[in-house]
């Protein structure tokens, strides 16, 4: 899918079409009238997967291709619950796992998520982590 | 102890000397520039990989040095931005014909030094012409910090809700308890949309909190991520680039606008400095915070910002350091929220430099509450100082981010807020809110005048809330079911704005009418005079239009007393009188007729009834003329002195200023003149009558005393300008003065 940050951009206008919730809702099903007879619930106002690399996209193309990059990471994450995403931040600060906890975490983000993009990025800490001793010892 | 000088014991007492001031030191990091232990750019790259980095090899790497090596330095435009002066680089800065675009890509390739190399040729107003040019929004807007010592719901709400009327894009509240998070955020949610549509709001609290209160709906961006400059003080703060990188993804992956924060000063005071100075550690603090992907930073020292306030160049410093983010294409939220100054100037001169270019959000946090409410020990331009900041907004035609409203206006808001957030808290089954809180909410200024809470309850119900199964979509359905269908739909449109993502993008806020303004749809094009933003139009009226600012007719508009019924009739021309027992009183065109009082307001009979009774208790005989031909004070005396019996005359504008004069001095001359009418009281018009009596009787005279108040003329030239236009419209150039018949009604 290529963008037009010019024509495309803010999605919530110029395409609605594109935008929407993760049960498959679209952007102008969401109404008050929706929600008050409880077909709209709280898991249908979350942001996707696709939405979150429509955005890289369009950051990309304005250059911030820095800020693309972990919108790209955060699409990958949309679906990792709350207490695994904070299971893999703890882990990466000082002294909380292991070399081999943090590389755990990775196969489970890679296997379970198909978070690659995240992964690779971790993995990039590794070798850093093992040098300045960041990693806990046992 | 030698003898003290008055004058400087004087000077010692001044806010500004309870700052504190200290030398450069440093191998203690506390220097702000240029400190010897600073290492000088380089950049070598082999293959892909970058080998060397400000002096430093690959093998000697530290951790940032690592991070920004893999992830903040575009190897496309490395080569070509290392290798051109520095110099170069800084007057292309301030050069309206080389674009921000092109500036902001090269500089996407540039180290930590060599940033910081760049911006040392600047000087403090090129500073402030590169942040103009180069920051990532086109329109400039503000953050208001909204808590309260009580974290009283109704009260939160209330100012959220007055925040968001006066025009704050964003509103950040935290807590005095960590539990209450929940309730705070709810209350500025709810309280924010009441104001107006589209103002993003968070909470800053801890990490897992924080990302449960967004998963509820409660919250849309953060602003918590810390970031430093040295591994030690990175550590110290229990983070690495790499965690907070991660927590970065996390919160875009809920749909949460963040940005870092960092500023000079941190790892000083933390005392892990290295010996470099503020300016190079901020440098790379900022490259890390663009290689961690995110859109954008608060810095400008922030909590620190005493420490570069106590050292040479410390408050250029800070401006550096914003500048230095624009350059790197981060949105900045440009400090000035913590307390800088004792002194309101020195508070005052250090903010222009981001008011004045204007930054993303001039403030990462105006106290939109009194300070002493402030959470965040911030307050640095609190609720008490909101009018000092619209005037200097209509001052020097600036968009500040905050919008002049009326009494009435906010009174309606904060009300309807403080309702809304009482609707919530009953359909949700919380701690009810009753109407007194609702209404001390709406009139109150602090937590003082609010009633005291059950907080154990309050705390309990917020646990539960946060652990339960209730989010936004219950708010939204008891807002709707509760007669405040509006605010309902502002609270879902935000929650839409989360699934469509918009203001994830550099520097986006949101419009009343939830229109994503960012660096995609309106970045910052100003490429010198008749570009970029201007306060015009619309905007331009509604930061004129102050409240305090009246129509000019209502400045001159009479009081009560000076309409009260009193003879003053024109009579036939005033001749020349004979009777040396004779003072002229002459009176401008306007005087008792166009108009009635003075500039202090002292009613013109009663001017009149005080002149007539000095010349009489002397034994002589007033007579009043009125002078048509001019509406200068000389002139008018000069007329009546010709006419005057005694050749002695009182000289009187409608104003009330007044002179005494004789026939044969020159119009401009006179015997005594008392040009600041407001010094004068109706005491010091009767003594003015004497006097002029006594120069007629030849009499020794002591002029009459004048007070000295280097204030009045500040007080009164609008409404001086205003009398004085209206005096000279009654101007007849051929109309001779005429003769009065005077008079007083009764008391």
């Amino acid at each position: 899918m290529s963008v037009d940050p010019s024509r495309d951009y803010p999605l919530a206008e110029k395409h609605p079409d594109w935008v929407r919730a993760p049960s498959g809702l679209s952007f102008q099903e969401i109404t008050l009238e929706k929600v008050l007879a409880g077909e709209v619930g709280v898991d249908d106002l979350r942001i996707t997967a696709e939405t979150l690399r429509r955005q890289a996209d369009i950051a990309e193309a304005s250059g911030y291709a820095a800020l693309a990059a972990n919108l790209r990471r955060a699409a990958e994450l949309t679906t990792v619950p709350n207490e695994r995403l904070l299971a893999v931040y703890n882990a990466l600060r000082p002294h909380r796992a292991t070399r081999q906890e943090v590389d755990t975490l990775c196969d489970e983000l890679e296997t379970l998520y198909g978070a690659c993009e995240t992964v690779a990025f971790i993995r990039t800490a590794i070798p850093v982590y093992e040098a300045k001793g960041l990693f806990r010892r046992k | 102890m030698p003898q003290r000088s008055k004058r400087f014991a004087i000077l010692s007492e001044r806010d500004v000397n309870r700052d504190s001031y200290i030398q450069e030191w440093p191998d203690a990091g506390l220097i702000m520039m240029h400190s010897p232990h600073d290492p000088t750019p380089s950049l070598r790259v082999e293959g892909d990989e970058i080998v060397e980095l400000d002096g430093r090899t690959k093998d000697e790497f530290d951790m940032i040095d690592r991070f920004i090596a893999a992830y903040s330095i575009d190897r496309r435009v490395a080569f070509r931005a290392m290798g051109m002066d520095s110099l170069d680089l800084a007057r292309m800065m301030v050069d309206i014909r080389v674009s921000r675009q092109d500036l902001v890509a090269l500089f996407c390739g540039v180290t930590p030094a060599k940033l910081v190399d760049i911006v040392s040729h600047l000087n403090v107003v090129e500073m402030m012409m590169a942040v103009q040019k180069l920051r990532v929004r086109k329109t400039t807007a503000n953050q208001a910090h909204v808590t309260n010592r009580k974290e009283h719901p109704a009260l939160l709400a209330a100012d959220a809700a007055e925040a968001a009327l006066r025009g704050f894009a964003e509103e950040e509240t935290t807590v005095a308890v960590a539990r209450s998070a929940p309730f705070n955020s709810l209350a500025i949610l709810v309280g924010s949309q009441t104001g107006r549509g589209g103002v993003l709001t968070q909470c800053s609290i801890e990490e897992a909190i924080n990302l449960q209160l967004a998963m509820k709906g409660l919250t849309s961006y953060a602003e918590t991520l810390s970031v430093y400059g040295t591994d030690s003080t990175f550590i110290d703060g229990d983070d690495t680039p790499w965690s907070k990188s991660l927590l970065a993804a996390a919160y875009a992956a809920r749909g949460v606008k963040t940005r870092f924060t960092s500023g000079t000063g941190s790892e000083a005071l933390m005392g892990h400095s290295e010996g470099k100075s503020m300016l190079y550690l901020e440098a790379r603090c900022l490259m890390l915070v663009r290689g961690a992907g995110s859109q954008g930073v608060q810095n400008g020292s922030i909590s620190c910002i005493a420490l570069p306030e106590s050292l040479p160049g410390g408050v250029k410093g800070v401006l550096a350091e914003n500048l230095m983010a624009t350059m790197l294409g981060l949105e900045v939220a440009s400090g000035n929220d913590a307390m800088a100054s004792h002194s309101d100037i020195r508070k005052t001169a250090k903010l222009m430099l981001q008011f004045l270019p204007g930054t993303d959000f001039i403030t990462s946090g105006y106290s939109s509450m009194p300070k002493e409410d402030n959470l965040f020990g911030g307050g640095d331009f609190d609720a008490e100082d909101l009018d000092d900041w619209n005037v200097v907004q209509r001052d020097m035609q600036v968009d500040g981010g905050i919008t002049p409203v009326t009494e009435a206006e906010v009174i309606r808001v904060r009300d309807r807020a403080a309702r809304a957030i009482q609707v919530v808290y009953a359909g949700l089954d919380f701690p009810p809110i009753t109407d007194a809180e609702v209404a001390a909410a709406t009139y109150g200024h602090a937590s003082e005048d609010m009633p005291d809470r059950d907080k154990v309850a309050d705390l309990a119900a917020a646990e539960a809330f946060l652990h339960g199964p209730e989010t936004v979509v219950n708010v939204i359905k008891v807002l709707a079911q509760s007669g405040f269908t509006d605010v309902a739909e502002r609270v879902l449109d935000m929650q839409k704005q989360r699934i469509a993502g918009d203001y994830l993008q550099p520097s986006a806020i949101l419009t009343d009418a939830f229109h994503a303004l960012s660096g995609i749809n309106d970045p910052n094009d100003y490429a010198g005079p008749g570009t970029g933003y201007r306060v015009v139009g619309a905007r331009w009226e509604q930061l004129k239009n102050i409240p305090q600012a009246k129509p000019p007719d209502e400045v001159v508009r009479p009081s009560a007393a000076a309409q009260r019924p009193w003879t003053f009739r024109a009579k036939g021309p005033a001749s020349v009188g004979t009777d040396p027992r004779e003072v002229v009183i002459a009176v401008g065109p306007a005087f008792g007729t166009t108009i009635t009082e003075t500039l202090s307001g002292i009613p013109h009979e009663t001017i009149l009834r005080e002149l007539m009774a000095g010349v009489e208790e002397e034994g002589l005989i007033p007579r009043v003329v009125k002078v048509f031909q001019t509406s200068d004070c000389g002139f008018i005396g000069h007329h009546g002195a010709q006419v005057s019996g005694s050749g002695i005359a009182v000289g009187m504008q409608s104003k009330g200023t007044i002179l005494i004069t004789r026939n044969d001095l020159a119009p401009l001359n006179n015997l005594e003149l008392f040009s600041m009418s407001p010094n004068l009281t109706a005491e010091s018009y009767r003594t003015i009558g004497r006097n002029a009596a006594r120069y007629a009787k030849h009499k020794p005279v002591v002029p009459v005393p004048s007070i000295i108040d280097n204030m009045a003329r500040l007080k009164y030239i609008v409404k001086t300008t205003l009398m004085h236009r209206k005096e000279t419209e009654c101007v007849r150039s051929d109309a001779p003065a005429r003769e009065m018949d005077v008079e007083f009604g009764g008391r």
